[in-house]
């Protein structure tokens, strides 16, 4: 194992290690609620970002896959009672498999005929859980949260740290696909498939692999949502904010690496959380399209790029464009 | 082993009503240093994307070492030991050059390196040979048109091809850089590559080629030795007009 | 199903399916012809049916708003594809993705804007012919479907007929086969393609109309439509206005027999089933090249 592995290794322990110290020395519970959901983001943008920006297919229905982990939980839950490494495990399966599904339907098309089947999937999966009485419908349902373990004052805080440690595992997850040979696959498929192929990159299996590794961590990201809210109900797990957040905070965090998700997530969900409170949720949405359209413009690299010129503007060496990594 | 290498029967391409080939067959010899001649639009780049894997033909087969891989896509047949260069260099452009040549090296030879320090050497000695590793750190976007063409020769090489077919790789270079390339290319054929070259440039053709295929509309009007070809009443007629 | 059923079905179907080839006649040009990822496309409908909704408060027929609105759609369309094209056509790679990101990210602000001026609630027009239908043997036609009918016809014909006809519509075609051999001819590629989206736009003014005139509308509306419009422009053709119609026409009936067989809650798959169909078996469409 390289030096950087380890280097991100253990900073992840660190960050986890950190959260749950959190727990134990923050009494404000209203934080633990809003830390959840940036860390969720995290794990939505990063998911988001091993398909979009490592292979250029944008995926226009990240709340199908977010919603159908956190409904794949909910259900279990209801009849089984089962336990929450259960509900993750299940929530992965699931929405692994409607990526691959979602995937091999349209993945030898064009990019924009796959988005349009993402929306096609939004549709869709928000019309069977609707539908679907067992899981409430469109009135939606409640979800008892169980006592939490010793260590923990509270669920919520127990679902942080789970949520920090699924962050880390998601950004793991996507600097491996970044820094490894499915990474260089991936680019060179989104760089010009044709000449990929030549290369012997298989173009279709490695776009599949990226469409289901992205689809598992977007629904690992819903998996815990109904217990973390004690209610579920389509409108809020559908929401367009889940769309347009999961494509939103890569682009303006920057594409490139896996920080720039990350970076992105941090930064817009933070400031969500912050501007909910004093302005109503559809501006703050708004705000969200608005910042994606100057950054798509303006900065296509998004911050990260923006720093990096910074930096090149300094130093007179320009620094490789590929072999720097994190 | 085979001596024959590569083998196309019958081959036919239609663009809609446009037959681009029309019941092609030849074969190439192992070792063999092939020319592949024809005015613009004679169906010789589409001919080449039919044996790389690029297109499928209406009819017809295309046997690498007596097996059929008419179908197989084409990373399978990169797989296989078919390389190419594209007309057009065809760099992916948001990654360095090193990173360019590693990509062949991860998927056609070695397979699943972990990082880019699994494959450097190996890639920096290939850029070694084509003159590029002065640029290995740059990203591919800023090279000049010859090193493009030197990357696009650097990327074949690195899938360690048993046959390799160049596509106009000379086209726009002056003639010391024809003769640059024109050595790698011989010194290839020494270390027993098969290649097949498409070329426009007849001196390289001339001096690189043991047997030369002249296409015309889609199909073989003549083929031979070169000093044959040059004075073959149907190849003239097709360049010169007389 | 009974003989009685289906033929309602497929009458229902073909007066659907006018007015999906309305909605999509604009995509046909910009996605079809000139290739713009334009999947904002359904939101600018729901726009021109909000513009119908509120000139209605001053109490202008819908259809004579869409007319109306027509000319600013048309120049909001010219600023846009100028836009774009500035922005993202002139670069290399990476492009698709920010083009496609960019729609995307017009859509949701629409989309959102429209939600801020005017609430979710979903919003009506009112007309002599909404509300109204014409008895014809058993069957029920509505009114509104009529009128809708009829002006997609009008639609697809009138632009057919620009397409094939005049200058500026020739060298819209010409532009989608070979933008360098029109350059040459002396004409400007950005210009005519620009010429061509603004149209594509102003489309979007009248079916925009069509859309609150056949049901109520709602902000989110336009991505129940992203699935249609771009069946029915893949399924035509790329680019031909009567392929636009009879692809309309296939998608509507397919939907309404699926509706009525099947129930609602399939409908939204009866399109991106269709699509996906066509794109396997035959991407060129029906009238494609």
């Amino acid at each position: 194992m390289t030096v950087r592995w380890r280097m991100f290794l253990a900073g992840g322990a660190l960050l986890v290690l950190g959260a749950a110290l959190l727990t134990r020395l923050v009494d404000n519970e209203y934080f633990f609620f809003a830390a959840y959901v940036v860390l969720q983001f995290v794990v939505l943008a990063s998911a988001w970002n091993i398909l979009g920006g490592f292979a250029g297919y944008v995926n226009f229905g990240s709340a199908a896959f977010f919603a159908a982990g956190a409904y794949t939980a909910v259900a279990l839950l209801k009849a089984f009672d089962a336990p929450l490494p259960v509900l993750l495990l299940a929530a992965m399966l699931v929405t692994a498999t409607m990526g691959l599904l979602v995937g091999a339907l349209t993945l030898r098309l064009r990019g924009i005929f796959f988005s349009i089947a993402t929306v096609a999937i939004a549709v869709i999966c928000e019309t069977v859980v609707v539908n679907w009485a067992y899981v409430g419908g469109a009135r939606g349902t409640s979800v008892l949260q169980p006592a939490p373990a010793e260590l923990f004052q509270t669920y919520t805080r127990l679902l942080f740290v789970l949520m920090a440690l699924l962050a880390v595992l998601a950004a793991g997850v996507a600097r491996y696909v970044q820094v490894s040979w499915i990474g260089r696959g991936l680019r060179a498929i989104r760089d010009d498939e044709q000449a990929a192929e030549s290369l012997g990159v298989p173009t279709l299996r490695l776009k599949l692999f990226a469409a289901t590794v992205s689809g598992g961590l977007m629904g690992l990201a819903g998996a815990p949502f109904a217990l973390y809210m004690g209610f579920i109900e389509p409108s809020s797990v559908f929401s367009l904010n889940y769309a347009v957040s999961a494509l939103a905070m890569p682009i303006i965090g920057g594409t490139a690496s896996w920080v720039g998700p990350v970076l992105g997530a941090v930064l817009l969900a933070s400031v969500q959380q912050v501007v909910t409170v004093t302005v109503s949720s559809e501006l703050n949405v708004l705000i969200v399209g608005v910042l994606l359209v100057m950054f798509v413009v303006a900065a296509p690299q998004g911050l990260l790029g923006l720093i990096a010129r910074l930096r090149a503007g300094r130093a007179p060496a320009k620094p490789a464009a590929g072999e720097r990594h994190v | 082993m085979s001596e024959r290498l590569l083998e196309v029967r019958g081959l036919t391409k239609r663009f809609g009503g446009f037959a681009a080939l029309s019941e092609v067959s030849l074969s190439v010899q192992r070792g063999e240093r092939l020319g592949l001649i024809g005015p613009n639009g004679s169906g010789k780049t589409t001919l080449i994307n039919c044996i790389a894997g690029a297109l499928r033909p209406e009819g017809g087969s295309v046997l690498l070492e007596g097996a059929e891989v008419t179908t197989l896509p084409a990373h399978r047949r990169a797989r296989l030991g078919i390389a190419r260069s594209f007309q057009i260099p065809r760099p992916f452009p948001s990654m360095s050059v090193v990173e360019n040549v590693a990509v062949p090296l991860e998927y056609v030879v070695h397979r699943h390196s972990l990082h880019l320090a699994d494959v450097h050497a190996e890639a920096m000695d290939i850029l070694e040979r084509m003159g590029l590793s002065a640029r290995a750190g740059h990203p591919a976007s800023a090279l000049s048109q010859v090193e493009l063409r030197k990357l696009e020769l650097a990327r074949a090489l690195a899938a360690r091809p048993v046959l390799l077919i160049l596509d106009e790789v000379m086209a726009g270079l002056s003639a010391v850089e024809v003769d640059e390339v024109l050595a790698i290319v011989l010194r290839l054929s020494g270390q027993g590559v098969t290649i097949l070259m498409v070329e426009h440039i007849m001196r390289a053709i001339m001096q690189f080629s043991q047997r030369v295929i002249c296409l015309d509309a889609g199909r073989i009007i003549a083929e031979g030795p070169p000093a044959q070809i040059v004075d073959d009443g149907a190849v003239r007629r097709v360049y010169l007009g007389v | 199903m009974s003989p009685d059923l289906l033929l309602e079905a497929l009458v229902a179907g073909v007066l659907l399916g006018a007015f999906y080839a309305a909605v999509s006649v604009g995509l046909s040009l910009a996605f079809g012809l000139l290739e713009v990822p334009h999947i904002a496309h359904p939101a600018f409908l729901v726009l021109g049916a909000y513009g119908a909704w509120l000139l209605g408060q001053y109490a202008i027929d819908p259809l004579l708003a869409g007319v109306l609105l027509a000319p600013l759609f048309f120049v909001f369309g010219l600023a846009i594809y100028r836009f774009y094209h500035l922005v993202f056509e002139r670069r290399g790679s990476d492009t698709g993705l920010r083009g496609l990101a960019f729609f995307f990210g017009v859509a949701f602000i629409i989309e959102v804007g429209l939600i801020l001026a005017f609430g979710v609630d979903q919003r009506m027009a009112e007309a002599p012919y909404i509300g109204e239908s014409l008895a014809l043997g058993e069957m029920r036609l509505p009114l509104r479907m009529l009128v809708a009918f009829g002006v997609a016809l009008l639609l697809t014909l009138g632009l057919s007929l620009y397409l094939s006809r005049s200058f500026p519509g020739r060298a819209i075609r010409a532009v989608a086969q070979d933008q360098v051999a029109l350059a040459l001819m002396g004409a400007d590629p950005v210009r005519v393609k620009q010429w061509a989206f603004g149209i594509a736009t102003a489309t979007c003014a009248v079916a925009g109309a069509l859309l609150i005139i056949v049901g109520p509308v709602e902000p989110g509306q336009g991505r129940l439509y992203i699935g249609r419009t771009f069946c029915v422009a893949v399924l035509a053709g790329l680019g031909s206005m009567p392929g636009t119609l009879a692809a309309g026409l296939i998608l509507g009936v397919a939907e309404s027999v699926v509706l009525t067989s099947l129930g609602a809650s399939w409908a939204p798959a009866v399109a991106f089933g269709i699509l996906l169909l066509v794109l396997a078996v035959r991407p060129t469409g029906l009238f494609g090249r």
